[in-house]
This record gives structure tokens, C-alpha cells and sequence, in this order.
């Protein structure tokens, strides 16, 4: 008993100590991070007024007609009319455009950095790894604005792309599809996050005890089937944090979309600094910021929900056809969950509904490929 | 061989990684004002003219206050935040450290604006003492992942010996603990600073009239005739964030080998 009330006591001394040792980093991110947050979710309810923002509640910033009003003669007059975010046709077209570039991106990290990680994890010499992870982060330390830049240089009409191609003849034109719009948002945001999606899953890759590939050849599986049942099921939230690491900030680049996205390639941050800085509408500029992150949490809560749901009916399975079972009814489910996004989107009108089902389908086919059932 | 073809895709990918900045230095020599192949001759002249453009050394001095004092204020934070994190059990711990390291998952943009509406709304003047702030908000996160490797390889029985040699947790702090995490606290400080450096987000929407040097590239980037310049400018920053993080690099490698830490690998 004594001893139990001693033990308390020296936890909760634990407790103040860590407390107090944590506190001045704690403080300094609730007050210039916390009550900011809190304060633009406050401020999308509000309403823009000239030079001020008046606390009226209103859901208008977010869908419906919504306007800015100013005070003339003592009465508040409506002045510039303009449409909630969800109300809008150009700022759901960003969001959507913000959320296809950021998956496409996402997607291609993550597939194509695995074999990078899985190398370095796996073959290449203890005492090199870490020259071999300095390598390969440098790139990401190094003037992000200069390597957008870069990036127009090569893929730009008489950029490295083109006029190697037209020089070798292979082409008679600039190739138009490559700057300018989208793809080049998502060529240059995916070189730009490459490091952050190889590193999760370096330190995963790292973690799994490396006699349990020994056992898993041992009982007989092949060195493919090693890697599907063991290896990429432990590498698995390494994956998820890669997922996560990258998705997120990406939804919400400024810099690429600005620099070489072009017209077709503006994402959501550009409409948001356009709201604040440009048209001085800080109640709608917070309501597309917090749609953005909405959206974002939307698409990965139900992208890991449907992966969770994957695992659970395929860990019923057994059997050496689990994981083409796994993947076939994975891909059944995906298609068919498209299909139906597809109609009710089509039945909706708007394509909010069929984009979101769609996100959802590829964030969940990503993570639930999954093999978690795969029980080592 | 033992994972040929993983080690083609890697080096592959790594020539994928490094594209941009190898190409940097040779249109930043390149004897022409248009960024094209083929390349047409060698000159200096991009240097040569860097040094008379007056609103880049102004911002130039701007970034340079603010990485410095950005990354001491992160390197400060960071190491409150390391220690508490590795050497104590508190409650509400994970949710602490999780809402200081939000800054490294949410789009910055989000942050800017945030703090843009909170500095407004109390009414303070935009200028690099706010994005300062900002910074030290995006830096700490990186400050406390270096520092906490460096504290948590710590073999806790040297502070025991030095409290039971009659020091005071202060004192022991002093004497025993900060000279063995040093090298993460360089590593740290120069790791904040490169950030600063090429921080922009921030910068755009919390300087106000005052530029940094990259809302200066940001604004010059639209004239073309300023875009050999602006390479010129590139290849000293590249070269300047390679050195800092060669450094970094040594100085975390350092420290994790003087506490006794097997080496992990990477700054993340």
C-alpha cells in the first residue's frame, strides 16, 4: 500500500516535471497555432464587412449566396454579392483538381519510392544506409522555389524535354501536355515528396526482424510470395505514413500550382490566397481553407475505414489462395464502389459525390491491397 | 548480384531526384538569356550581375535575420520539447506532442492564414518579426524529431552519477547533459536555418513590405529576362543549403555516436 502511494507520488512528480519541461513549446504552439486554427474555423462563420468582420452567424461562406456588406448612413448595405465555397463551380473544381492532383501524387510516391526504401533496407550494407538516406534527402532541403523553377525549365516549351525531343527529331512540336496544367503539378510535387514518402517506409522496412523472412522460406513460400505475405503486410504503416505525410500538405501546395500549373492547373491554396490577400474575404477564405481540410480528413477516414473492412473479410480466408482472393475481391469491390460513385454522381448533378467516391476507391485500393490478414 | 535491378531502379530514381539541381549550374553559366539546350557558351555574367541587384542583398539580410533567429527560437523550443518528450512520462503527452508536430503534416497554407488572421486580429503589424514567429512554428518540428535522437540515445545513469556527485537538475543539465546533445543542437540550429531559408509560404503572407529571399525569387520569377539571374542566385543557395546540411549531417552523426546510439539513418 505504502508502496503504491509512493509510486503515485513519484509519477505525479514525473507528470509536473514533463509537464513543465514541455510547457514553454506547448504554450507557443497553442497560441500561434491552436487558437489560430480555432480562430479561422470561428471566422468562416462570420460575415465579411468592409474593413471588419462582423460575428453574425451564417452558414452562407460554405454553401448558398453569401454576401459582403458595408455600413452606409448607419445601415448595413449588401455590397458584393458572391457564392458560399460549396455553392461555387470554381472553387469545387479546385477542390477536386486539388484532391486528383494530390492522389495522383500520392499514388505515385508511394509506389515508386517503395523499391527505393526496400533497397536501401534491404540491400545495401548497414554502414552505407545512412549515406545512401543523406543522398536521397538533400534534394528535398534545397531551394523548394529554384526546383519548381527547374522543373519549368525542363518540361516548358522550349524546355529540356521538348527541345531534346525536337532535336533527336522525335517530335516536330513542343509537347503542350506536359506544362502548364495539372500533370506538370504532379510531376514536380511527386519529385518534391519523394524523400517523404521513401523515409516512413525505409524505417518500417527497418523494423521487421529479418528471421521472420528466413521462416517464411523455410516453410516454403517463394521469395515472391515471401514478400506478399511477410515483408509488405509488416511494411504496411510505414506505407500509411508515407500516405498521410504526402497527401496532406499536397491537397494544399501553393507554390507548384502558382509557378507551372498554368490556368488548368490552379489548385485550392491559389483560390485561398486570392480570397485573402487579393479580395480581402477573410471569413470566405477561411471557409475554402477549412473545406480543404475537410475534405482531406474525409477522404482519408473512409480510404483507411474501407482498407480496415478489406482486411477483416480477407482475414476471414485461409489458404494459399487468400492473397489472390484478396486482390480479386479487392478490385471487384473497388470497381463496382466506382460504378455506383459514378451513378449517384451522375444522378447528384454536381461532381462532388463521384469525385469523393472515387478518392475514397483509390485511397482504399492503395492501403487495402493491404495483406494485413497475411498472418506471419 | 544481390538486388541488381533494385540497385538500377535506385540509382535510376536517385539521377530522377537529382535532375533539376544538376541542371541548375549549367543554365546559370550558360552564355544565353533563355533557358534552352542546346547550351551556348560559358560566362559569369549571371554572377557578376547578382551583385547589383540592391532588393536582393536587402533580402538577402532579411532572411538571414530571420533564419538565425528563427532557429535559435526552434532549436530552444526544440530542446523543452525533446527532453520532456524522452525523458518523462506525463499525462496528455501524446496529444501534446502531437498538436507540436501538426506543423510538419498540415499544408502551410493553412498556417499562414491562420496566424495572418491571429496577428490581425490583434492587431499587430505584419513585418520579419512575424515571420520569425512563423517559422519558429514550422521549424520545431524538425528541431524536436534531431533533438529527441539525440536525447533519447542519452544513457540516463550519467545524470544519475552527476545528481548523486551532489549537482542540481539544473546544473547537471549544464554540466552533464547539454555538452553530449550538442551536436544534435547544431545539427538542429542548422537544419532550422536551412528551412528559413527557403521558406516561403510564410514569408508571402506574414512579411507584410519586408521580402526574404525567396518571396524576392517569387517575385522576379515572372520576368524572363531575370531568369538566368535568378539561376545564378540558385546555384549559391543550393550549394550554401548542401554545405549546411553536409554539417548537420556530421554534427547528428557526431552526437549519436558520442552518447552511444546506434546511427538510424536521416534527418526525418
Amino acid at each position: 500500500m505504502a508502496q503504491s502511494t509512493g509510486e503515485r507520488r513519484f509519477l505525479s512528480v514525473e507528470a509536473a516535471n514533463g509537464l513543465k519541461m514541455i510547457s514553454p513549446t506547448a504554450i507557443y504552439a497553442t497560441l500561434l497555432l491552436a487558437v489560430p486554427l480555432v480562430l479561422i474555423f470561428a471566422y468562416s462563420f462570420m460575415t465579411d464587412s468592409y474593413l471588419s468582420i462582423l460575428s453574425d452567424f451564417q452558414w452562407c461562406n460554405y454553401y448558398g449566396n453569401c454576401a459582403s456588406y458595408k455600413i452606409v448612413d448607419g445601415v448595413l448595405t449588401p455590397l458584393q454579392p458572391y457564392q458560399g465555397v460549396w455553392s461555387d463551380p470554381l472553387a469545387q473544381t479546385l477542390l477536386m483538381r486539388s484532391l486528383y492532383v494530390s492522389l495522383s501524387v500520392t499514388a505515385a510516391t508511394v509506389l515508386l519510392s517503395f523499391p527505393v526504401a526496400y533497397y536501401v533496407s534491404f540491400h545495401v550494407e548497414a554502414s552505407r544506409k545512412s549515406i545512401w538516406l543523406f543522398l536521397i534527402t538533400i534534394p528535398f532541403w534545397t531551394s523548394y522555389l529554384i526546383r519548381v523553377f527547374l522543373w519549368l525549365a525542363i518540361l516548358g516549351y522550349n524546355g529540356v524535354v521538348n527541345t531534346t525531343l525536337m532535336g533527336l527529331g522525335i517530335i516536330s512540336e513542343p509537347l503542350s501536355f506536359i506544362v502548364y496544367n495539372a500533370n506538370a503539378v504532379v510531376i514536380t510535387l511527386a519529385h518534391a515528396y519523394a524523400p517523404f514518402a521513401i523515409l516512413p517506409i525505409f524505417v518500417a522496412l527497418e523494423k521487421i526482424d529479418r528471421s521472420l523472412l528466413e521462416a517464411g522460406r523455410d516453410l516454403g513460400e517463394s521469395p515472391f510470395m515471401t514478400f506478399l505475405r511477410v515483408t509488405l503486410p509488416l511494411a504496411i504503416p510505414g506505407v500509411i505514413s508515407a500516405i498521410m505525410i504526402v497527401f496532406i500538405p499536397t491537397v494544399g501546395d501553393y507554390v507548384t500550382p502558382a509557378l507551372i500549373g498554368g490556368p488548368e492547373g490552379k489548385m485550392i491554396a491559389n483560390l485561398v490566397q486570392l480570397q485573402y490577400l487579393k479580395l480581402d474575404n477573410y471569413p470566405l477564405g477561411s471557409a475554402t481553407a477549412i473545406s480543404s481540410m475537410i475534405l482531406v480528413a474525409v477522404t482519408l477516414i473512409s480510404g483507411l475505414a474501407l482498407a480496415k473492412l478489406f482486411a477483416r473479410i480477407y482475414g476471414r480466408l485461409s489458404g494459399s489462395t487468400v492473397w489472390a482472393v484478396s486482390v480479386l475481391g479487392a478490385a471487384v469491390t473497388c470497381v463496382a464502389f466506382s460504378a455506383a460513385c459514378w451513378t449517384i454522381g451522375w444522378v447528384i448533378g454536381p461532381f462532388v459525390a463521384k469525385f469523393l467516391c472515387i478518392a475514397v476507391g483509390h485511397i482504399g485500393l492503395l492501403i487495402g491491397l493491404k495483406l494485413t490478414e497475411a498472418r506471419p | 548480384m544481390k538486388g541488381g535491378g533494385f540497385k538500377v531502379y535506385a540509382i535510376a530514381y536517385l539521377i530522377f531526384l537529382y535532375a533539376p539541381i544538376v541542371l541548375l549550374p549549367m543554365f546559370a553559366f550558360n552564355n544565353a538569356a533563355i533557358i534552352a539546350f542546346p547550351l551556348s557558351g560559358f560566362t559569369t555574367k549571371w554572377f557578376a550581375a547578382l551583385w547589383e541587384e540592391q532588393a536582393l542583398w536587402d533580402a538577402a539580410k532579411n532572411s538571414l535575420l530571420v533564419g538565425v533567429s528563427a532557429s535559435i527560437g526552434a532549436t530552444i523550443l526544440g530542446i523543452f520539447a525533446a527532453r520532456a518528450s524522452t525523458r518523462y512520462a506525463f499525462p496528455g503527452k501524446a496529444g501534446i506532442l502531437g498538436m507540436i508536430m501538426l506543423p510538419l503534416v498540415l499544408p502551410e497554407i493553412i498556417l499562414a492564414v491562420a496566424l495572418l488572421v491571429l496577428l490581425l486580429g490583434l492587431g499587430m503589424p505584419l513585418s520579419l518579426m512575424t515571420v520569425t514567429m512563423g517559422h519558429i512554428l514550422v521549424c520545431t518540428p524538425f528541431s524536436i524529431a534531431i533533438l529527441s535522437a539525440a536525447f533519447q540515445s542519452l544513457d540516463k545513469s550519467l545524470e544519475e552519477a552527476a545528481y548523486d556527485l551532489g549537482e542540481t537538475p539544473v546544473t547537471a543539465f549544464g554540466l552533464v547533459i547539454l555538452p553530449l546533445v550538442m551536436p544534435g543542437i547544431i545539427s538542429s540550429l542548422l537544419i532550422c536555418f536551412t528551412i528559413s531559408l527557403d521558406e516561403f509560404i510564410m514569408a508571402f503572407f506574414l512579411a507584410g513590405t519586408e521580402s526574404t529571399l525567396p518571396v524576392y525569387i517569387f517575385s522576379q520569377v515572372r520576368f524572363p529576362q531575370k531568369v538566368p539571374v535568378i539561376m545564378a542566385l540558385g546555384t549559391i543557395l543550393v550549394l550554401l543549403s548542401i554545405i549546411l546540411l553536409t554539417t548537420a549531417e556530421y554534427f547528428r552523426r557526431r552526437g549519436i555516436a558520442r552518447t552511444g546510439g546506434k546511427d538510424t539513418g536521416g534527418f526525418l
